[in-house]
């Protein structure tokens, strides 16, 4: 059994730190020690940070965002196209998308993707939600920004039966050649993919 | 332990940060799960999809021990699937049905007409029979076939018309009479001798027909939930059938 090396606090940092995504044991003690080191600069507003976020982060009940407001600034942005809707699997997808600030629109967030191996069913996700959202009216079209994995377009097969019987037009990502990446190194059924959805030059 | 075997990726679940817990049907080891490191990487996502043909090399310390599998692709045709809805929700379909059996059990019929069934896939029609086929044959693997060759009462192998919801017997059309109401009607081309292809109302029994055996010997007894995607690939099929006739009547006009 290893010695203990800090107090118990310390050691409840460590433990807590090392359940962050990217983080183990062994960076988690380093990033520990760079905080207590940085007690004032570093650790003090971090922990006022966290403590703001617990209190004032929520989900917005209309696209499932998270923000401290409900609903959150994308559904609340007069600027944005309220006819245009962007479906994402998580969070992650919708800042992803935001960073390349390609579209004006606003979002909804399925909260995952039908995965019968993982038992999530479509009374898991918030289909239902997107749904009620479009049947409200002035939603022209909705992108289905799923990933290209197998379940991901599962479930945009799933959200085109759910949508069909509505007036509105239902598009999806492109799939083809990533930019930097080279042919020779991509999978068969990527290039078959973009070789199919080529377009004039 | 170690072997090497040809595999159907049937799904991926995420482990950890960077791998995933990959399951497979193999040729000869059944379905079987195994650890895959760096599963998550951009490398190994394309091929890691289900629907593609790999080979694999499973070890382990012990036989019990999940294991860790190194996959190397054979052939990638999850991308080919994602674009139809019939071959996406298909391959969904045939993937719940293979998660009935027992993991390690091999059924090697099984695997070779999973094969035929990806291959098929984008094929409506074909596909919808062949996936009625490949549930009578998991329906017989789990110990609950039907025996479609000969009526149940007279033994005779013709004009075989009906099915008992009970026995999962055939019955002929003069034997069955008297309880045609009860009895499920036998598609045509479900029969033996049968090689016409099936229209969307003799699919639509064929589903009917088998729903039934799997409702009575399975998903009651073991309190498990018809798969959403069986639903979803039947509707799939009307609609690219009912597409399809649509266009042929078009044509037809003048």
């Amino acid at each position: 059994m290893s010695k203990r090396i800090a107090g118990p606090e310390i050691e409840r940092l460590i433990q807590l730190l090392a359940k962050v995504p990217g983080l183990g044991p062994r960076s988690a003690r380093r990033a520990a020690l760079h905080l207590i080191k940085k007690k004032d600069q570093l650790l003090g507003p971090l922990a006022g940070a966290m403590a703001d976020a617990r209190d004032k982060v929520r989900v917005c009940s209309t696209c499932g965002n998270v923000d401290t407001a409900d609903p959150c600034m994308i559904c609340t942005d007069p600027k944005r196209d309220a006819a245009m809707i962007i479906v994402v699997e998580d969070v992650s997808d919708l800042w992803a998308l935001e960073r390349a600030g390609a579209m004006n629109a606003r979002y909804h967030v399925l909260g995952g993707v039908l995965s019968p191996l993982d038992g999530i069913g479509p009374d898991q996700l918030t289909i239902k939600q997107l749904v009620d959202r479009v049947s409200e009216g002035g939603v022209s079209e909705v992108v289905l920004a799923v990933n290209a994995t197998v379940e991901g377009q599962t479930t945009a097969h799933y959200l085109t039966d759910q949508l069909a019987h509505m007036e509105v037009k239902i598009t999806r990502l492109a799939h083809g050649v990533p930019v930097g990446g080279e042919l020779d190194y991509l999978d068969e059924g990527t290039l078959a993919a973009a070789l199919k959805s080529r377009t004039i030059f | 332990m170690e072997w090497r075997d040809e595999g159907i990726i049937l799904g991926a679940r995420r482990h950890g940060e960077t791998s995933v817990i990959l399951e497979v049907m193999t040729r000869t080891h059944g379905r079987h799960l195994g650890l895959v490191r760096g599963g998550r990487s951009r490398k190994q996502q394309p091929l890691l999809q289900s629907g593609n043909r790999v080979e694999l090399i499973w070890r382990a310390r012990l036989d019990e021990h999940l294991g860790m599998f190194q996959v190397e692709p054979v052939a990638l045709n999850a991308a080919r699937l994602m674009e139809s809805a019939v071959a996406i929700f298909g391959l969904q379909t045939v993937a719940a049905h293979l998660r009935l059996l027992p993991e390690r059990d091999p059924h090697s019929g099984l695997f070779e007409t999973l094969a035929i069934v990806l291959d098929h896939l984008e094929q409506p029609e074909i596909a919808a029979a062949l996936i009625i086929r490949f549930e009578l044959l998991i329906l017989e693997e789990l110990g609950f076939g039907l025996d479609l060759t000969e009526c149940a009462i007279t033994g005779q192998r013709t004009e075989l018309a009906y099915v008992s919801p009970k026995s999962g017997r055939a019955v002929s059309a003069e034997a069955g009479a008297p309880w045609r109401d009860k009895l499920f009607p036998l598609p045509s081309f479900l029969q033996s001798e049968a090689r016409e292809q099936a229209d969307i109302a003799a699919l639509e029994a064929a589903f009917r027909l088998t729903s039934h055996f799997f409702a009575r010997h399975v998903y009651e007894p073991r309190g498990v939930n018809v798969p959403e995607s069986r639903a979803a690939f039947i509707v799939a099929v009307r609609r690219f059938i009912q597409q399809a006739s649509a266009q042929d009547v078009a044509r037809a006009l003048p």
